[in-house]
């Protein structure tokens, strides 16, 4: 049985070796403490070579003999699946091509819902600093994109993340720190690690943390090599007894993975925290794609230096494309608390995310591990990873959770990009932020999604509140809600609709899709209704964040929760599209939500968090004072009942920790 | 033994198929020399480096207008604003994401220089006389993300 506190060179002094060779060749010499792998590297490419095609098959048989297993479902709980979502895996995902239709977000803003062709809009100072935000994170200046190595470590939460540290726009990738006692107030620090080594020349790109037993911790991250070569890196603290984790050192050996035969050299990145398995080895899983398909590679290790591809991937799923930033994790069957990532047994199931290359959301899927083969087997092979949930329905990409084990809880990182023009991001000089950290835990309800939450310490930047019981919201009307200010705010509501409406509503087969739909102004009897969010008195800018029901065959009931950006700005360079999805309401639940706005951000939360929405938003007269709140019912015929609770929200203050270097 | 240019040409021919302007995109690239012996990476890096040309010429004229049309100094210089965030920072990120392997930022500066190319045009409702060159920019930069599209 191996240690599970595996040798680690703890702190070495700097060494001519870790200049980065002019002619690229590897620096061979390293300390006798441990050895190269290098004949044992040969052997593994030529396993390598062999088991990337035995696994791909196996997969293909692994899909072909899949059992439709659901969880325990009650009959009250609609599918989560939505009617887009139930394609077979087998079928290529209708993935957005091009500028027309739009993989990111900044594409074809012009013709994603803005009429009239107005002038360029004028970006003045004011409107653009008003957008930075006053308790998320973001760095000082310039590009943000992934969030690194997430971890805790006496008393503090360390963050890293990918950082341009000369444009507003992605390039130059170096790690960023930071450091907070809540994860809320945080401090910046100096940068962790830059590109000062032929292994990572081309960037210092995506990694993960893991803290062994006895509280080392073990950095492993992707280099872009001086060839563009995609490897993967060890680094680790230079001085454990600092708390701020200032300085990392690299190890002399790296790189310690590199791509794998089958695999192409630039489709082998972000490792993922790893952990133990019952044999006595540490597992970590990279993800990648063979032709269409997306895979998360399973490594073996002792020692985090020598790795061993085991012969199958932990799952792939066809025509999903490239798995960037996987993540593989426990969860509690039976409840809120987090689980340590090596945790595992009967009462616990397992959920696989990836972020899609090719359209820039994140996936998950709940199933079981097996850890005899190192595979996981999705409950649901309809809303399997890529075609089924995504975390967040708008702009969320590239997320990590990481076991707090201070609190017990698992926390969701999540880069939110920008989604103006880039000729706005150049005139601020900064671009993306990160979403407030949310706890993840399964639904115990439905059993078949994950729940979010924003971390219970955002509650403490709550100031005063404004109370507003039973309000009653008529058909087609709106009221203006009497708040102080309205853009740094905390808000949880309530609705009821008017039972009887509900009862005698007439079925449709309408099909309903957020995206597809005409946003707020898509009225049925029952809705849509919720709150109009950074609106100005005039309600020309106006975000809608709302429920729509729709009743279906047998009078089942259906509602979608959505964020309508097609008003949301007078100017024409900004996404305008509407965001959201289906969420479950069960028998005997009201709709309830929470949304935090805070400047150019708004998240929202549906049903505790069943479903959520992160949306950016650039109004140009909704903002400082002229911003308001308004409770709004559009639908045809049901009045609504709305019972909010709002705080204002202070600022976290988030700058530079005092007297670093 | 299979004739070397013609399934170079083919290459161009596969990858043009796949982007919205089909004849565009072959005589782009079959203008440069390197297209004969590229991948679809080293095809798309060519690609933006058209667009980096066209760009810069684009901004170059707009330049000289503002001097020569001072009824048109507003809608110009936000023009000169978004061929800059063209120039400074759509073209170095898709350059840099295609050479160092994350090809996604590629297919975001490319998207952003067509949707800039757009907006300049937008700023003169109808009576533009830049429509030439916004349609090559934006052309060409549709184009790109196209070619792009195919490395994700």
């Amino acid at each position: 049985m191996a240690d599970p506190n595996p040798f680690l060179p703890i702190s070495q002094p700097l060494h001519p070796t870790y200049t980065s060779l002019p002619d690229g060749t590897h620096p061979s010499g390293s300390p006798a403490t441990h050895s190269l792998p290098s004949k044992k590297l040969l052997l593994g490419i030529f396993f390598g070579f062999l088991l990337v095609f035995l696994f791909v098959a196996l997969i293909g048989d692994h899909n072909g003999s899949q059992q439709n297993i659901l969880s325990q479902e009650d009959e009250n709980v609609a599918s989560l699946a939505s009617p887009k979502e139930t394609a077979k895996p087998e079928t290529l995902r209708p993935i957005s091509r091009g500028v027309s239709a739009g993989v990111s977000e900044k594409a074809s803003l012009i013709s994603s819902g803005s009429e009239s062709s107005t002038d360029q809009y004028p970006w003045n100072n004011s409107m653009l600093s008003w957008q930075r935000t006053a308790f998320h994170f973001q760095p000082e200046k310039n590009w943000m994109n992934d969030p690194n190595g997430p971890l805790y470590y006496k008393g503090w939460y360390h963050f890293f993340y990918q950082y341009n540290p000369h444009a507003a726009v992605w390039g130059d990738i170096v790690w960023g720190h930071a450091v907070s006692r809540d994860l809320i107030r945080w401090l910046h620090l100096p940068l962790a690690m830059v590109a000062d080594q032929w292994y990572d020349q081309n960037g210092v790109w995506t990694g993960s943390a893991t803290i062994l037993p006895d509280g080392k911790i073990v950095m492993l991250y992707t280099g872009s090599t001086n060839e563009s070569v995609q490897v993967q890196n060890l680094a680790y603290p230079a001085d454990p007894s600092d708390p701020l984790l200032l300085d990392w050192i690299k190890y002399s050996g790296n790189p310690v993975l590199v791509p794998p035969h089958g695999i192409d050299t630039k489709d082998f990145r972000d490792p993922t925290t790893a952990w133990y398995t019952s044999e006595g080895k540490w597992r970590i899983s990279i993800g990648s794609k063979v032709g269409k398909t997306g895979i998360a590679l399973i490594y073996d290790t002792e020692d985090f230096i020598n790795y061993k591809l085991q012969p199958q991937a932990l799952h792939g799923v066809p025509g999903t494309g490239m798995w960037e930033c996987v993540d593989f994790y426990p969860v509690s069957r039976n409840g809120e608390h987090g689980l340590d990532t090596s945790a595992n047994g009967p009462e616990v199931k397992h959920v696989v995310k990836a972020s899609l290359d090719d359209d820039r959301h994140d996936y998950y899927a709940l199933g079981t591990y097996s850890e005899l083969n190192s595979t996981w087997t999705p409950d649901n092979p309809d809303i399997d990873v890529g075609i089924g949930l995504r975390y967040d329905y708008g702009i969320f990409y590239a997320s990590k959770t990481f076991y707090d084990q201070n609190k017990g809880r698992r926390v969701l990182w999540g880069w939110i990009g920008e989604s103006d023009s880039e000729v706005a991001d150049v005139k601020k000089g900064w671009a993306s932020l990160q979403g407030i950290p949310r706890t993840v835990s399964l639904d115990t309800k439905t059993g078949s999604n994950l729940l979010q939450w924003p971390v219970e310490e955002v509650e403490s930047l709550r100031l005063r509140s404004n109370e507003f019981d039973k309000v009653e919201v008529k058909p087609g009307s709106v009221v203006p809600l009497n708040l102080d200010a309205a853009t740094q705010l905390d808000i949880i509501a309530e609705f009821e609709l008017d039972k009887k409406v509900l009862e005698n509503a007439a079925e449709s087969n309408e099909e309903f899709n957020c995206k597809t739909s005409k946003g707020a102004a898509h009225r049925n009897a029952l809705g849509p209704f919720g709150l109009l969010v950074l609106a100005d008195d005039s309600l020309a800018e106006q975000t809608p964040v709302y429920f729509y029901v729709t009743k279906g065959r047998n009078g089942t009931l259906k509602t979608f929760f959505c964020t309508d950006q097609s008003r949301s700005s007078a100017a024409n360079d900004v996404n305008k599209q509407t965001y959201g999805n289906f969420v479950p309401v069960l028998e005997g639940e009201n709709f309830t939500l929470r949304i935090l706005v805070d400047h150019s951000i708004i998240e929202s939360f549906a049903q505790g968090g069943r479903t959520t929405i992160t949306s950016r938003v650039y109004p140009t007269r909704a903002i400082y004072g002229r911003a308001k709140l308004f409770l709004f019912n559009n639908a045809i015929k049901a009045n609504v009942t709305a019972s909010l609770k709002i705080w204002q929200m202070n600022s976290a203050f988030i700058r530079p920790y005092p007297n670093t270097r | 033994m299979f004739s070397v240019a013609q399934s170079d040409a083919n290459m161009i021919s596969q990858t043009c198929k796949q982007t919205p302007y089909y004849n565009l995109c072959v005589s782009c690239l079959s203008s440069d020399p390197r297209s004969f012996k590229a991948d679809v990476r080293g095809l798309a890096l060519i690609m933006v480096n058209i667009v980096k040309a066209k760009a810069t010429m684009s901004l170059h004229f707009i330049n000289q207008l503002i001097q020569r049309r001072p009824g048109l100094k507003k809608p110009l210089s936000y023009c000169a604003d978004n061929y800059d965030a063209i120039l400074t920072a759509d073209i170095p990120e898709a350059v840099e994401a295609l050479q160092k392997g994350d090809p996604k930022f590629a297919q975001d500066g490319a998207n952003d220089a067509a949707n800039e190319a757009d907006l300049c045009e937008a700023n003169f409702h109808g009576k533009s006389p830049l429509t030439k060159f916004n349609k090559v920019v934006h052309d060409t930069s549709a184009t790109a993300s196209a070619i792009v599209q195919q490395l994700l």
